[in-house]
Protein backbone atom coordinates (compact mmCIF):
# COMPACT_ATOMS: atom_id res chain seq x y z
CA UNK A 1 0.00 0.00 0.00
CA UNK A 2 1.55 3.47 -0.71
CA UNK A 3 -1.81 5.18 1.23
CA UNK A 4 -2.90 7.50 -1.99
CA UNK A 5 -3.87 5.76 -5.20
CA UNK A 6 -5.97 3.08 -3.35
CA UNK A 7 -7.74 5.93 -1.66
CA UNK A 8 -8.99 7.28 -5.47
CA UNK A 9 -10.30 4.03 -6.66
CA UNK A 10 -13.70 5.39 -8.71
CA UNK A 11 -15.02 1.85 -7.99
CA UNK A 12 -14.89 2.14 -4.47
CA UNK A 13 -16.34 5.17 -4.14
CA UNK A 14 -19.23 4.53 -6.40
CA UNK A 15 -19.60 1.32 -3.40
CA UNK A 16 -19.68 4.15 -0.47
CA UNK A 17 -21.91 6.41 -2.98
CA UNK A 18 -24.28 3.67 -3.43
CA UNK A 19 -23.99 3.33 0.73
CA UNK A 20 -25.00 6.67 1.50
CA UNK A 21 -27.76 6.71 -0.89
CA UNK A 22 -29.34 3.68 0.80
CA UNK A 23 -28.38 5.45 3.83
CA UNK A 24 -29.74 9.04 3.62
CA UNK A 25 -33.81 9.87 3.76
CA UNK A 26 -33.65 13.21 4.34
CA UNK A 27 -32.06 16.63 3.34
CA UNK A 28 -28.74 17.33 5.56
CA UNK A 29 -26.23 20.04 5.34
CA UNK A 30 -23.22 19.35 6.51
CA UNK A 31 -20.17 21.67 6.21
CA UNK A 32 -16.50 20.32 5.93
CA UNK A 33 -14.01 22.46 7.82
CA UNK A 34 -10.70 22.31 5.74
CA UNK A 35 -9.95 23.94 3.03
CA UNK A 36 -8.03 20.98 1.27
CA UNK A 37 -11.49 19.15 1.59
CA UNK A 38 -12.91 21.87 0.19
CA UNK A 39 -10.38 21.22 -3.06
CA UNK A 40 -11.12 17.34 -3.20
CA UNK A 41 -15.04 17.97 -2.74
CA UNK A 42 -14.83 19.93 -5.91
CA UNK A 43 -12.32 18.83 -7.77
CA UNK A 44 -13.48 15.41 -7.45
CA UNK A 45 -17.21 16.28 -7.81
CA UNK A 46 -18.00 14.84 -4.89
CA UNK A 47 -20.70 17.25 -3.91
CA UNK A 48 -22.10 15.79 -7.25
CA UNK A 49 -22.07 12.21 -6.68
CA UNK A 50 -23.93 12.60 -3.12
CA UNK A 51 -27.53 12.18 -2.99
CA UNK A 52 -29.36 15.16 -3.95
CA UNK A 53 -30.72 16.32 -0.51
CA UNK A 54 -27.25 16.20 1.23
CA UNK A 55 -25.75 19.60 1.06
CA UNK A 56 -21.96 20.26 1.59
CA UNK A 57 -21.35 23.86 2.84
CA UNK A 58 -17.30 24.34 2.42
CA UNK A 59 -16.17 26.01 6.06
CA UNK A 60 -13.32 28.32 7.41
CA UNK A 61 -10.27 26.24 7.65
CA UNK A 62 -8.35 27.86 4.46
CA UNK A 63 -5.31 29.37 6.48
CA UNK A 64 -4.08 31.53 3.46
CA UNK A 65 -7.65 32.66 3.15
CA UNK A 66 -8.10 33.76 6.35
CA UNK A 67 -5.02 35.58 6.94
CA UNK A 68 -6.03 39.22 7.95
CA UNK A 69 -5.43 42.10 5.63
CA UNK A 70 -3.59 43.95 8.65
CA UNK A 71 -1.26 40.97 8.76
CA UNK A 72 -0.62 40.58 4.82
CA UNK A 73 0.41 44.19 5.16
CA UNK A 74 2.39 43.33 7.79
CA UNK A 75 4.24 40.65 5.96
CA UNK A 76 4.92 43.26 3.07
CA UNK A 77 6.27 46.23 4.97
CA UNK A 78 8.81 43.66 6.28
CA UNK A 79 9.54 41.98 3.28
CA UNK A 80 10.35 45.40 1.64
CA UNK A 81 12.89 46.00 3.90
CA UNK A 82 16.52 45.81 2.51
CA UNK A 83 18.41 44.02 5.67
CA UNK A 84 15.43 41.21 5.35
CA UNK A 85 15.49 37.65 4.01
CA UNK A 86 11.51 36.89 3.94
CA UNK A 87 10.89 33.46 3.79
CA UNK A 88 6.74 31.86 3.18
CA UNK A 89 4.75 28.84 1.85
CA UNK A 90 4.02 29.85 -1.94
CA UNK A 91 0.59 30.28 -1.53
CA UNK A 92 0.80 33.04 0.57
CA UNK A 93 2.96 35.12 -2.46
CA UNK A 94 -0.08 35.46 -4.25
CA UNK A 95 -2.42 36.96 -1.84
CA UNK A 96 -3.19 40.81 -2.55
CA UNK A 97 -2.74 43.33 0.68
CA UNK A 98 -3.26 46.80 0.46
CA UNK A 99 -0.14 47.73 -1.28
CA UNK A 100 -0.21 44.61 -3.38
CA UNK A 101 1.34 40.85 -3.26
CA UNK A 102 4.85 39.86 -2.16
CA UNK A 103 5.13 38.25 -5.71
CA UNK A 104 5.05 41.52 -6.97
CA UNK A 105 7.45 42.81 -4.26
CA UNK A 106 9.65 40.09 -5.39
CA UNK A 107 9.85 41.36 -9.03
CA UNK A 108 10.65 44.50 -7.70
CA UNK A 109 13.96 43.06 -6.12
CA UNK A 110 12.91 42.36 -2.43
CA UNK A 111 14.37 38.90 -1.52
CA UNK A 112 11.53 36.40 -0.59
CA UNK A 113 11.76 33.30 -0.82
CA UNK A 114 9.23 29.97 -1.14
CA UNK A 115 10.13 27.73 1.11
CA UNK A 116 9.04 23.41 1.93
CA UNK A 117 9.19 23.72 4.85
CA UNK A 118 9.89 26.50 8.08
CA UNK A 119 12.92 24.52 8.93
CA UNK A 120 14.42 25.00 5.86
CA UNK A 121 13.92 29.16 6.60
CA UNK A 122 16.31 28.13 9.82
CA UNK A 123 18.86 26.63 7.68
CA UNK A 124 18.91 29.99 5.73
CA UNK A 125 19.29 31.92 8.74
CA UNK A 126 22.13 29.86 9.84
CA UNK A 127 23.65 30.53 6.35
CA UNK A 128 23.18 34.65 6.58
CA UNK A 129 24.04 35.58 9.53
CA UNK A 130 24.12 38.98 8.40
CA UNK A 131 20.70 39.48 7.52
CA UNK A 132 17.65 39.29 9.17
CA UNK A 133 15.43 35.70 8.13
CA UNK A 134 11.68 36.06 8.68
CA UNK A 135 9.42 33.32 8.43
CA UNK A 136 6.10 33.85 7.35
CA UNK A 137 3.92 31.55 10.34
CA UNK A 138 0.47 31.00 8.98
CA UNK A 139 -1.27 28.01 9.46
CA UNK A 140 -3.91 25.73 11.68
CA UNK A 141 -3.14 22.81 13.99
CA UNK A 142 -1.29 21.22 11.50
CA UNK A 143 1.48 23.40 10.72
CA UNK A 144 1.78 24.92 14.55
CA UNK A 145 4.68 21.78 15.47
CA UNK A 146 6.58 21.78 12.48
CA UNK A 147 6.57 26.20 12.71
CA UNK A 148 7.36 25.43 16.75
CA UNK A 149 9.71 23.10 16.12
CA UNK A 150 11.51 26.00 14.00
CA UNK A 151 11.63 28.86 16.44
CA UNK A 152 12.54 25.94 18.97
CA UNK A 153 15.71 25.05 16.85
CA UNK A 154 16.54 28.66 15.99
CA UNK A 155 16.50 29.53 19.63
CA UNK A 156 18.64 26.47 20.36
CA UNK A 157 21.45 26.81 17.39
CA UNK A 158 21.46 31.05 18.95
CA UNK A 159 20.27 31.88 15.69
CA UNK A 160 19.44 35.69 16.44
CA UNK A 161 18.95 36.95 13.17
CA UNK A 162 15.61 34.30 12.71
CA UNK A 163 12.07 35.59 13.79
CA UNK A 164 8.60 34.62 12.75
CA UNK A 165 5.35 36.60 11.73
CA UNK A 166 2.98 34.30 13.64
CA UNK A 167 -0.54 34.48 12.40
CA UNK A 168 -1.77 30.82 13.14
CA UNK A 169 -5.42 29.60 13.82
CA UNK A 170 -7.21 27.19 15.72
CA UNK A 171 -10.34 25.52 14.21
CA UNK A 172 -12.28 24.58 17.62
CA UNK A 173 -13.15 28.08 18.20
CA UNK A 174 -14.14 29.07 14.57
CA UNK A 175 -16.39 26.22 14.25
CA UNK A 176 -17.89 26.68 18.17
CA UNK A 177 -18.39 30.57 16.50
CA UNK A 178 -20.43 28.48 13.57
CA UNK A 179 -22.28 26.85 15.70
CA UNK A 180 -23.47 29.75 17.90
CA UNK A 181 -24.58 32.33 14.98
CA UNK A 182 -28.54 32.20 15.11
CA UNK A 183 -29.14 31.33 11.62
CA UNK A 184 -26.63 28.71 11.55
CA UNK A 185 -27.67 25.63 9.09
CA UNK A 186 -24.62 23.55 9.72
CA UNK A 187 -25.84 20.07 10.93
CA UNK A 188 -22.85 18.06 11.37
CA UNK A 189 -19.28 18.49 10.25
CA UNK A 190 -16.62 16.40 8.56
CA UNK A 191 -13.80 17.38 11.00
CA UNK A 192 -10.36 18.38 9.75
CA UNK A 193 -8.14 15.10 9.49
CA UNK A 194 -4.82 16.56 9.65
CA UNK A 195 -5.56 18.86 12.32
CA UNK A 196 -6.21 16.25 14.30
CA UNK A 197 -3.10 14.35 13.68
CA UNK A 198 -1.73 16.60 16.10
CA UNK A 199 -4.80 17.84 18.59
CA UNK A 200 -6.38 14.20 18.43
CA UNK A 201 -10.04 14.51 18.72
CA UNK A 202 -10.96 14.92 22.28
CA UNK A 203 -11.08 18.45 22.18
CA UNK A 204 -14.27 17.94 19.81
CA UNK A 205 -16.30 15.98 21.90
CA UNK A 206 -17.81 18.61 24.35
CA UNK A 207 -18.93 20.67 20.69
CA UNK A 208 -20.61 17.55 19.52
CA UNK A 209 -22.51 16.85 22.88
CA UNK A 210 -23.08 20.86 23.45
CA UNK A 211 -24.19 21.53 20.44
CA UNK A 212 -25.75 18.12 19.23
CA UNK A 213 -24.00 17.75 16.11
CA UNK A 214 -21.69 14.82 14.56
CA UNK A 215 -17.82 15.28 13.71
CA UNK A 216 -16.49 12.75 11.93
CA UNK A 217 -12.64 13.31 11.84
CA UNK A 218 -12.06 12.68 7.89
CA UNK A 219 -9.10 12.51 5.78
CA UNK A 220 -8.31 13.72 2.48
CA UNK A 221 -8.34 11.77 -0.25
CA UNK A 222 -12.09 10.95 -2.50
CA UNK A 223 -12.43 7.74 -1.03
CA UNK A 224 -11.77 9.11 2.79
CA UNK A 225 -14.20 12.09 2.26
CA UNK A 226 -16.85 9.60 1.03
CA UNK A 227 -16.41 7.44 4.34
CA UNK A 228 -16.59 10.55 6.28
CA UNK A 229 -20.13 11.57 4.51
CA UNK A 230 -21.05 8.20 5.08
CA UNK A 231 -20.33 8.09 8.80
CA UNK A 232 -21.71 11.52 9.21
CA UNK A 233 -25.02 10.54 7.20
CA UNK A 234 -25.37 7.37 9.29
CA UNK A 235 -25.16 9.51 12.85
CA UNK A 236 -27.93 12.59 11.63
CA UNK A 237 -30.16 9.50 10.39
CA UNK A 238 -29.54 8.05 13.66
CA UNK A 239 -30.22 10.98 15.96
CA UNK A 240 -26.28 10.68 17.38
CA UNK A 241 -24.08 13.47 17.89
CA UNK A 242 -20.54 12.18 18.65
CA UNK A 243 -17.44 12.29 17.75
CA UNK A 244 -15.89 9.47 15.01
CA UNK A 245 -12.47 8.83 13.88
CA UNK A 246 -12.93 7.28 10.60
CA UNK A 247 -9.43 8.42 9.47
CA UNK A 248 -7.87 5.95 11.74
CA UNK A 249 -4.86 5.09 9.96
CA UNK A 250 -3.08 9.24 10.69
CA UNK A 251 -5.17 10.04 14.04
CA UNK A 252 -5.32 8.97 17.43
CA UNK A 253 -8.06 10.34 20.25
CA UNK A 254 -5.31 12.30 21.95
CA UNK A 255 -3.04 12.86 18.62
CA UNK A 256 0.43 13.58 19.11
CA UNK A 257 1.43 14.11 22.51
CA UNK A 258 5.20 15.42 21.37
CA UNK A 259 3.47 17.64 18.68
CA UNK A 260 0.76 18.91 21.38
CA UNK A 261 4.32 19.76 23.93
CA UNK A 262 6.04 21.72 21.61
CA UNK A 263 3.29 23.93 20.66
CA UNK A 264 2.56 24.85 24.13
CA UNK A 265 6.24 25.13 24.90
CA UNK A 266 6.12 27.56 21.97
CA UNK A 267 2.94 28.86 21.86
CA UNK A 268 0.13 30.23 23.60
CA UNK A 269 -3.93 31.07 22.79
CA UNK A 270 -4.74 34.60 21.43
CA UNK A 271 -7.63 36.27 20.10
CA UNK A 272 -7.04 36.62 17.04
CA UNK A 273 -9.07 38.66 13.79
CA UNK A 274 -9.88 36.13 10.59
CA UNK A 275 -10.62 37.58 7.09
CA UNK A 276 -13.58 37.49 6.26
CA UNK A 277 -15.36 36.03 9.42
CA UNK A 278 -13.79 38.79 12.43
CA UNK A 279 -11.91 38.46 15.46
CA UNK A 280 -12.90 35.26 17.06
CA UNK A 281 -11.66 35.55 21.04
CA UNK A 282 -9.08 32.76 21.45
CA UNK A 283 -8.93 31.25 18.19
CA UNK A 284 -5.40 31.95 17.69
CA UNK A 285 -1.74 31.08 18.56
CA UNK A 286 0.98 33.53 18.95
CA UNK A 287 4.59 33.01 20.62
CA UNK A 288 5.24 32.82 23.70
CA UNK A 289 7.19 35.75 25.80
CA UNK A 290 10.08 33.56 26.44
CA UNK A 291 10.89 33.37 22.51
CA UNK A 292 9.65 37.23 21.83
CA UNK A 293 13.64 37.73 20.47
CA UNK A 294 12.00 35.53 17.39
CA UNK A 295 8.96 37.85 17.04
CA UNK A 296 8.94 39.47 14.21
CA UNK A 297 5.91 41.70 15.27
CA UNK A 298 7.90 43.02 17.87
CA UNK A 299 11.19 43.26 16.02
CA UNK A 300 10.37 45.41 13.20
CA UNK A 301 7.97 48.35 13.70
CA UNK A 302 5.36 48.58 11.17
CA UNK A 303 3.16 51.97 10.35
CA UNK A 304 -0.77 51.29 10.90
CA UNK A 305 -2.20 50.73 7.18
CA UNK A 306 -5.90 51.60 7.16
CA UNK A 307 -7.24 47.74 5.09
CA UNK A 308 -10.61 47.73 3.64
CA UNK A 309 -12.29 45.01 2.18
CA UNK A 310 -14.64 45.15 -0.63
CA UNK A 311 -18.80 46.40 -0.04
CA UNK A 312 -19.58 43.23 -2.70
CA UNK A 313 -17.82 40.28 -1.50
CA UNK A 314 -19.65 37.67 0.31
CA UNK A 315 -16.63 35.70 1.77
CA UNK A 316 -17.95 35.97 5.38
CA UNK A 317 -21.50 34.57 4.82
CA UNK A 318 -19.22 31.72 2.71
CA UNK A 319 -16.84 30.96 5.06
CA UNK A 320 -19.94 30.15 7.77
CA UNK A 321 -21.54 27.97 5.22
CA UNK A 322 -24.75 30.63 4.83
CA UNK A 323 -23.97 31.08 1.02
CA UNK A 324 -22.23 29.47 -2.17
CA UNK A 325 -19.76 30.98 -4.34
CA UNK A 326 -21.77 30.92 -7.32
CA UNK A 327 -24.57 33.45 -5.14
CA UNK A 328 -21.68 36.09 -5.14
CA UNK A 329 -22.66 38.91 -7.99
CA UNK A 330 -19.15 39.57 -7.87
CA UNK A 331 -17.97 35.56 -8.58
CA UNK A 332 -16.20 34.82 -11.43
CA UNK A 333 -16.90 38.45 -13.17
CA UNK A 334 -15.30 41.08 -11.15
CA UNK A 335 -13.77 38.58 -8.97
CA UNK A 336 -11.34 35.52 -9.68
CA UNK A 337 -8.30 34.21 -8.20
CA UNK A 338 -6.41 36.74 -10.48
CA UNK A 339 -8.15 39.91 -8.89
CA UNK A 340 -9.78 38.61 -5.77
CA UNK A 341 -11.83 40.43 -3.95
CA UNK A 342 -11.90 38.52 -0.94
CA UNK A 343 -11.02 35.84 1.43
CA UNK A 344 -12.28 33.07 -0.14
CA UNK A 345 -11.24 33.21 -3.69
CA UNK A 346 -7.28 34.69 -2.98
CA UNK A 347 -5.89 30.43 -2.52
CA UNK A 348 -6.54 27.25 -4.23
CA UNK A 349 -8.18 26.04 -1.29
CA UNK A 350 -10.27 28.88 -0.71
CA UNK A 351 -14.10 27.51 -1.59
CA UNK A 352 -14.55 30.63 -4.25
CA UNK A 353 -11.24 30.03 -6.07
CA UNK A 354 -11.55 25.99 -6.07
CA UNK A 355 -15.71 26.31 -7.38
CA UNK A 356 -13.55 28.70 -9.98
CA UNK A 357 -11.08 26.60 -10.99
CA UNK A 358 -13.12 23.83 -11.71
CA UNK A 359 -15.84 25.98 -13.46
CA UNK A 360 -18.34 25.23 -10.88
CA UNK A 361 -21.45 27.63 -11.82
CA UNK A 362 -19.48 30.26 -13.79
CA UNK A 363 -22.45 31.11 -15.91
CA UNK A 364 -24.70 31.25 -12.55
CA UNK A 365 -22.50 34.03 -11.07
CA UNK A 366 -22.78 35.54 -14.71
CA UNK A 367 -26.35 35.83 -14.61
CA UNK A 368 -26.54 36.83 -10.71
CA UNK A 369 -24.73 39.62 -11.59
CA UNK A 370 -26.65 40.66 -14.90
CA UNK A 371 -29.80 40.69 -12.58
CA UNK A 372 -28.21 43.07 -10.32
CA UNK B 1 -2.45 24.02 3.20
CA UNK B 2 -3.39 21.31 5.67
CA UNK B 3 -1.73 19.21 2.68
CA UNK B 4 -0.41 15.87 4.41
CA UNK B 5 1.32 13.27 2.39
CA UNK B 6 1.94 9.93 3.03
CA UNK B 7 5.98 8.42 2.29
CA UNK B 8 8.10 5.65 3.18
CA UNK B 9 10.96 6.44 5.51
CA UNK B 10 13.77 5.11 3.43
CA UNK B 11 16.75 6.34 6.07
CA UNK B 12 16.70 7.70 9.31
CA UNK B 13 19.68 10.58 11.28
CA UNK B 14 19.97 12.91 14.30
CA UNK B 15 21.27 16.52 13.34
CA UNK B 16 21.46 19.01 15.52
CA UNK B 17 19.95 16.50 18.22
CA UNK B 18 17.07 16.41 16.16
CA UNK B 19 15.58 13.22 14.03
CA UNK B 20 15.91 13.30 10.34
CA UNK B 21 15.22 11.12 7.81
CA UNK B 22 14.68 10.79 4.11
CA UNK B 23 11.48 10.09 2.67
CA UNK B 24 9.94 8.64 -0.26
CA UNK B 25 7.57 9.94 -1.94
CA UNK B 26 6.43 7.59 -4.63
CA UNK B 27 10.05 8.20 -5.96
CA UNK B 28 10.95 12.20 -4.95
CA UNK B 29 13.03 11.92 -1.85
CA UNK B 30 12.81 15.15 0.71
CA UNK B 31 14.52 15.36 3.76
CA UNK B 32 12.20 15.50 6.29
CA UNK B 33 12.04 16.03 10.23
CA UNK B 34 10.93 13.15 11.77
CA UNK B 35 11.58 13.95 15.34
CA UNK B 36 7.53 13.61 16.60
CA UNK B 37 7.24 10.27 15.23
CA UNK B 38 10.19 8.66 17.10
CA UNK B 39 9.52 5.14 16.94
CA UNK B 40 9.32 4.84 13.31
CA UNK B 41 12.15 2.67 11.49
CA UNK B 42 12.95 2.27 7.47
CA UNK B 43 10.08 1.05 5.58
CA UNK B 44 7.47 2.23 7.30
CA UNK B 45 4.74 5.13 6.12
CA UNK B 46 4.83 8.94 7.97
CA UNK B 47 2.37 11.41 7.26
CA UNK B 48 4.15 14.81 6.08
CA UNK B 49 3.08 17.92 6.03
CA UNK B 50 6.13 21.07 5.60
CA UNK B 51 8.91 18.35 5.74
CA UNK B 52 7.54 17.41 9.23
CA UNK B 53 5.98 14.20 10.03
CA UNK B 54 3.02 14.54 12.09
CA UNK B 55 1.73 10.73 12.65
CA UNK B 56 3.01 7.57 11.59
CA UNK B 57 0.32 5.67 9.05
CA UNK B 58 -1.53 2.52 10.65
CA UNK B 59 -1.68 -0.32 8.33
CA UNK B 60 -4.34 -2.19 9.97
CA UNK B 61 -6.59 0.87 9.99
CA UNK B 62 -5.08 1.68 6.59
CA UNK B 63 -7.06 -1.77 4.99
CA UNK B 64 -10.38 -1.41 7.26
CA UNK B 65 -12.13 0.67 4.51
CA UNK B 66 -11.56 -1.99 1.86
CA UNK B 67 -12.82 -4.23 4.31
CA UNK B 68 -15.96 -2.92 4.84
CA UNK B 69 -16.54 -2.65 1.44
CA UNK B 70 -15.49 -6.00 0.68
CA UNK B 71 -17.94 -6.82 3.06
CA UNK B 72 -20.75 -4.85 0.96
CA UNK B 73 -19.29 -7.07 -2.27
CA UNK B 74 -20.08 -10.05 -0.60
CA UNK B 75 -23.58 -8.83 0.70
CA UNK B 76 -24.56 -9.08 -2.90
CA UNK B 77 -27.59 -7.24 -2.47
CA UNK B 78 -25.73 -4.72 -4.03
CA UNK B 79 -26.53 -3.67 -7.46
CA UNK B 80 -23.98 -0.74 -8.50
CA UNK B 81 -24.68 0.89 -11.71
CA UNK B 82 -21.55 1.76 -13.60
CA UNK B 83 -21.49 5.38 -14.74
CA UNK B 84 -22.29 3.39 -18.34
CA UNK B 85 -25.19 1.69 -16.81
CA UNK B 86 -23.80 -1.77 -17.35
CA UNK B 87 -23.95 -4.40 -14.73
CA UNK B 88 -20.22 -4.63 -12.96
Amino acid sequence: MKYLDEYRNPDAARRIVHAISKVATRPWTIMEVCGGQTHTIVKYGIDELVPAGIELVHGPGCPVCVTSLETIDRAHAIASRPDVIFCSFGDMLRVPGSRGDLLQLKSHGSDIRVVYSPLDAVTIAAANPTRQVVFFAIGFETTAPPNAMAVWLAHKRGLTNFSMLVSHVLVPPSITSILQAPDNRVQAFLGPGHVCTVMGYQEYEPIARRYRVPIVITGFEPLDMLEGLLWTVRQLEEGRAEVENPYARAVRRDGNAASRRLINDVFEVCDRKWRGVGSIPKSGLKLRYEYRAHDASRLFEVETIETQESPVCISGEVLRGMKKPHQCPAFGTQCTPDNPLGATMVSAEGACAAYYAYGRYLNAGAIALQQV
Amino acid sequence: MCLGIPGRVVELWREHDILMGKVDFDGVLKRVCLEHVPDVTPGEYVLVHVGFALSQIDEAEARKVFAFLDGMEQLDELYVPSPDGEKP
